[in-house]
């Protein structure tokens, strides 16, 4: 059977992720990755997942979010309280977390499409505001609440814990404030890092390999041309939106049930601009691409280590310097004839 | 058949004064034609005379002040551009609108989108629905590709086609919604005679292959009297006259709308 | 009573964030780009002023001269290395640029100066103004709504008097008609980055007078709110920058006084959301339609 461009093109992108995580348990399993490596293997794992569905509503749908970390953000609270609500009641880690993971991915769908529907109208940079303004919404608000809980039930201020008036002896404060929500059981694995990986690879790409997926697509490319041929802007808009905001969610989850001291700092909109830019960098719409640019550059201030002090100076000249080669024909142009010549003295000389 | 048809004699479109003004300009004004079953029906007139606004109130992209009009004897007047692509009308844009980073094929299945359904959830889990109607899709956007001998580009990106071939895939793209009423903006712009002369040849099979009626904006008067049936001329908004092709390009007022005093 | 106060105050951070807003709002327009990296040069401009004033030992004119000066090199030269290249790139990449030359100016920052807080003088010698018992007006409440008033009003007959200025109009509403009417596109963006870099100058002055503190962040947050404020005005529209900054500026204020000053940036962004749902392009921005 011939197989689709597209379909060999996923099951290229599986098979790369499959092998780097058989290639890192190799590696652990030889001892050959220092703690401080393995400790960056689950964040590079959320981040991966927060790229790649920031992609769907960036490089598949076509509108620019600033705003990734608030759905983060909603996804790690609301699975946190329920994880530390039920720590006693469910003993099985993985099943808790699992079940954290579906309230993340739920709440924060909810809240794509609550924010989605009112920025249907906008466009551009218009909408990338209304999204960032959102992710600071939600930073703050989470930074101001009081959640607690005792035998009556939950409660909530806007004060401080003595407010919410809980039952001394039962009441237990889950939200405290900016101090956000400890401890958060540690539930999250690499391997349960691994596979959620897979499940967002599998439903991004099948749903943009699908009929919803040109769908959505088709908003991007001309929306006019697409209402006229019968496609709902809006219903396509949500469910992307929904869609990116839930696994943002997930990723939520994976990092609170990392991290264990959960707080609202991470949850600014400069981790959503950091996603961003993985996404652009790996290149508008290509899977793929969204991974290994997240690798990359995450590995890249970790490599550029032993320069310590100049390493997020250099970050960022890279970055700059990524974009202009891309994106400038002169300066394409400059590179394409340095290394060629630097490649004819080398044949020369080997002559 | 019930009462809502009973008034569609033998007519696909029936326009009734239809009329829109934006800023006080009346952009367009009291535009009444009716076109008929399997009828290639060309509306013409001169730049900025409203020819385009037309299409945009059939199509729903503006909403018509005044007036209504039915398609199969259905008012759909106050619909939206998708209701109105379910109920019948497709059309092409002068300025070329195609999904210009999918690909060809892809362009094509996106008329069909209505036409094969499945559920975002099954195509995600991969259902049986989805390899069917896929398949489907697939076998029914290739017939349409043949037609304008677009097939052999199907894996193309359709930004990357010849413009001439772009206009095909957006007539392909339109016919792939099962309209009974296909609106073309100005089809052979752009296009030298060859490409014309072929244009004319797939209007005329896909009207009777399709069994669809045509409402065609042109400036190329070589295609307007070769396949255009029945006109109407549109002057700074208003209708200056309808008829037989032959008859209304006779009309002295149409020469002076054209060619001045 | 002391809702004057407040609002007086919240008047004043509101002149901040709209010298501030204008440069997004100017750069916008012509470039058709967010500048993401506007707000840092607000930080040099504060360290500036730092360095020459509180090490250097110069007068307060001198050490705000200095500021606008370095300022205003600054822009142009990201400018020209940084965005110039860019100028038919995607939106995309030009804000991918910006963000990088954003996390530049931080971290350059950061090696300077290491991440502690620096107290910084106010530069601003008048006395509190006290009307009465329950009622001061602070010297730096009051020198920033001068300044900033003098400024709008300067700019804008600067933009509606002179040619420069009408060179920048004729840009920001059509690039290439206004090269084919010979004016000079790429110098027109060079002045634009300028002026707006230089008010910016002004602004950190402002700024680190009214909240005596310097750090390699200092310009990120108001940076990010005033840039909300250009959008919240209409982004692009000058005048919509002004009054975008100065409700921004007043709404957070009075939030902080009278709801929780905690969720102060909820209630400011919730606002500019509801804005926009209202009135898609800004309260002043043209509206626009796709034409089919």
């Amino acid at each position: 059977m011939k197989l689709k461009a597209t379909t060999k093109n996923n099951f290229l992108t599986y098979a790369m992720v499959i092998v780097l995580f058989a290639a890192v348990q190799l590696a652990s399993g030889a001892g050959m990755l220092s703690s401080h490596l393995t400790g960056l293997l689950i964040p590079i794992s959320y981040y991966i997942i927060l790229a790649v569905s920031l992609n769907l509503t960036v490089g598949v749908l076509g509108e620019l979010s600033l705003g990734h970390a608030g759905f983060m953000c909603v996804g790690a609270y609301f699975s946190s309280i329920f994880s530390v609500i039920f720590r006693d009641a469910i003993s099985s880690s993985l099943l808790r977390l699992v079940l954290a993971m579906l309230i993340g991915a739920l709440a924060a769908a909810i809240f794509g499409v609550l924010i989605g529907i009112p920025v249907l109208r906008l466009r551009g940079d218009y909408l990338a505001i209304v999204t960032l303004a959102f992710g600071e919404i939600i930073k703050n608000l989470f930074n101001a609440i009081y959640v607690g809980i005792d035998k009556n039930g939950l409660h909530f201020s806007m004060k401080n814990v003595m407010s919410m008036n809980m039952d001394k002896e039962t009441g237990r404060t889950i939200i405290n404030g900016a101090l956000g929500i400890s401890p958060v059981p540690r539930d999250t694995t690499f391997t349960i890092c691994f596979v959620v990986i897979l499940i967002t690879l599998f439903v991004v790409m099948n749903l943009v390999d699908s009929r919803a997926g040109r769908a959505i697509m088709s908003v991007r490319d001309n929306r006019i041309a697409a209402e006229t041929v019968g496609i709902s802007i809006t219903k396509y808009k949500l469910m992307a939106f929904a869609v990116s905001a839930a696994f943002a969610g997930v990723a939520g989850v994976l990092y609170a049930h990392n991290i264990s001291m959960l707080n609202t700092k991470i949850f600014s909109y400069n981790t959503s601009i950091m996603i961003l830019v993985y996404v652009v960098l790996g290149g508008l719409g290509s899977i793929r691409g969204s991974i290994v640019a997240t690798l990359l550059l995450y590995l890249l201030p970790e490599l550029l280590r032993s320069f310590n002090d100049y390493r997020m100076l250099f970050y960022a000249i890279i970055l700059i310097l990524a974009m202009l080669l891309n994106n400038n024909a002169a300066f394409r142009g400059a590179i394409s004839r340095i290394t060629s010549k630097i490649f004819r003295k080398k044949e020369a000389v080997e002559k | 058949m019930s009462a809502e048809v009973k008034n569609s004699t033998n007519n696909v479109l029936e326009t009734k004064s239809l009329g829109i003004t934006f800023g006080g300009l009346k952009a367009v004004d009291n535009f009444t034609i009716s076109i008929k079953r399997g009828q290639l029906y060309g509306l013409i007139g001169p730049n900025g005379a409203g020819k385009t606004t037309v299409f945009n109130l059939l199509t729903g992209v503006y909403k018509p002040g005044s007036g209504t009009f039915f398609l199969d004897g259905k008012e759909l007047l106050g619909k939206s551009p998708i209701e109105i692509s379910k109920s019948g009308i497709a059309r092409t844009f002068q300025n070329i609108r195609l999904f210009s980073k999918q690909s060809v094929l892809d362009n094509v299945k996106l008329g069909l989108h209505n036409r094969f359904r499945y559920s975002a959830l099954t195509g995600v889990l991969r259902l049986p629905g989805y390899f069917k109607n896929e398949k489907m899709m697939d076998e029914t956007a290739m017939e349409l590709l043949k037609v304008f001998d677009l097939d052999g580009e199907a894996k193309t990106i359709a930004a990357n086609l010849p413009y001439g071939k772009q206009r095909k895939l957006e007539i392909a793209r339109a016919l792939a919604t099962e309209p009974k009423l296909l609106l073309l903006d100005e089809p052979a712009a752009g296009m030298n005679p060859n490409e014309t002369a072929e244009l004319m040849e797939n209007i005329r099979f896909i009207r009777d292959h399709f069994k669809l009626s045509v409402l065609l904006i042109e400036h190329d008067m070589s295609l307007v009297s070769g396949i255009c049936e029945e006109l109407t001329v549109l002057n700074f908004g208003k209708i200056l006259t309808s008829g037989k092709t032959s008859d209304v390009l006779q009309n002295p007022e149409v020469i002076k709308a054209y060619i001045g005093e | 009573m002391s809702f004057i106060s407040y609002l007086v105050n919240g008047v004043s951070l509101g002149g901040i964030y709209a010298l501030i807003a204008l440069g997004y709002t100017m750069v916008y327009g012509i470039a058709k780009m967010l500048n993401f990296a506007h707000g840092d040069v607000i930080m040099v401009g504060g360290f500036t002023v730092f360095m020459t004033m509180q090490m250097g030992g110069v007068s307060p004119i001198v050490a705000v001269l200095s500021a606008i000066v370095v300022c205003t090199l600054l822009g142009v030269t990201i400018e020209k290395v940084a965005y110039k290249p860019l100028r038919s790139a995607p939106p995309l990449a030009v804000l991918i640029t910006a963000i990088g030359v954003s996390y530049l100016l931080q971290n350059l920052a950061l090696l300077l100066f290491g991440s502690n807080s620096r107290t910084f003088n106010s530069v601003v010698p008048i006395k509190p103004w006290k009307i009465n018992d329950r009622l001061t007006i602070s010297g730096e409440t009051i020198a920033t709504i001068a300044v900033s008033v003098i400024i709008m009003i300067a700019l804008t007959l600067f933009i509606n008097k002179t040619k420069i200025g009408s060179a920048m109009l004729a840009v920001s509403e059509d690039r290439g008609a206004a090269q084919l009417m010979g004016i000079n596109v790429n110098r027109t963006i060079s002045i634009t980055f300028a002026i707006g870099s230089a008010l910016a100058a002004v602004a950190s002055v402002l700024l680190c007078s009214s909240y005596p503190q310097i750090n390699a962040y200092t310009g990120a947050m108001p940076g990010i709110k005033a840039f909300t404020a250009a959008v919240f005005g209409g982004i692009g529209s000058i005048p919509g920058a002004m009054i975008g900054g100065l409700l921004m500026g007043v709404i957070e204020n009075l939030s902080r006084a009278y709801i929780s000053s905690q969720i102060a940036d909820a209630i400011v962004f919730g606002v500019l959301i509801v804005i926009l749902i209202i009135k898609p392009t800004g309260i002043m921005g043209k509206k626009y339609n796709e034409k089919v």
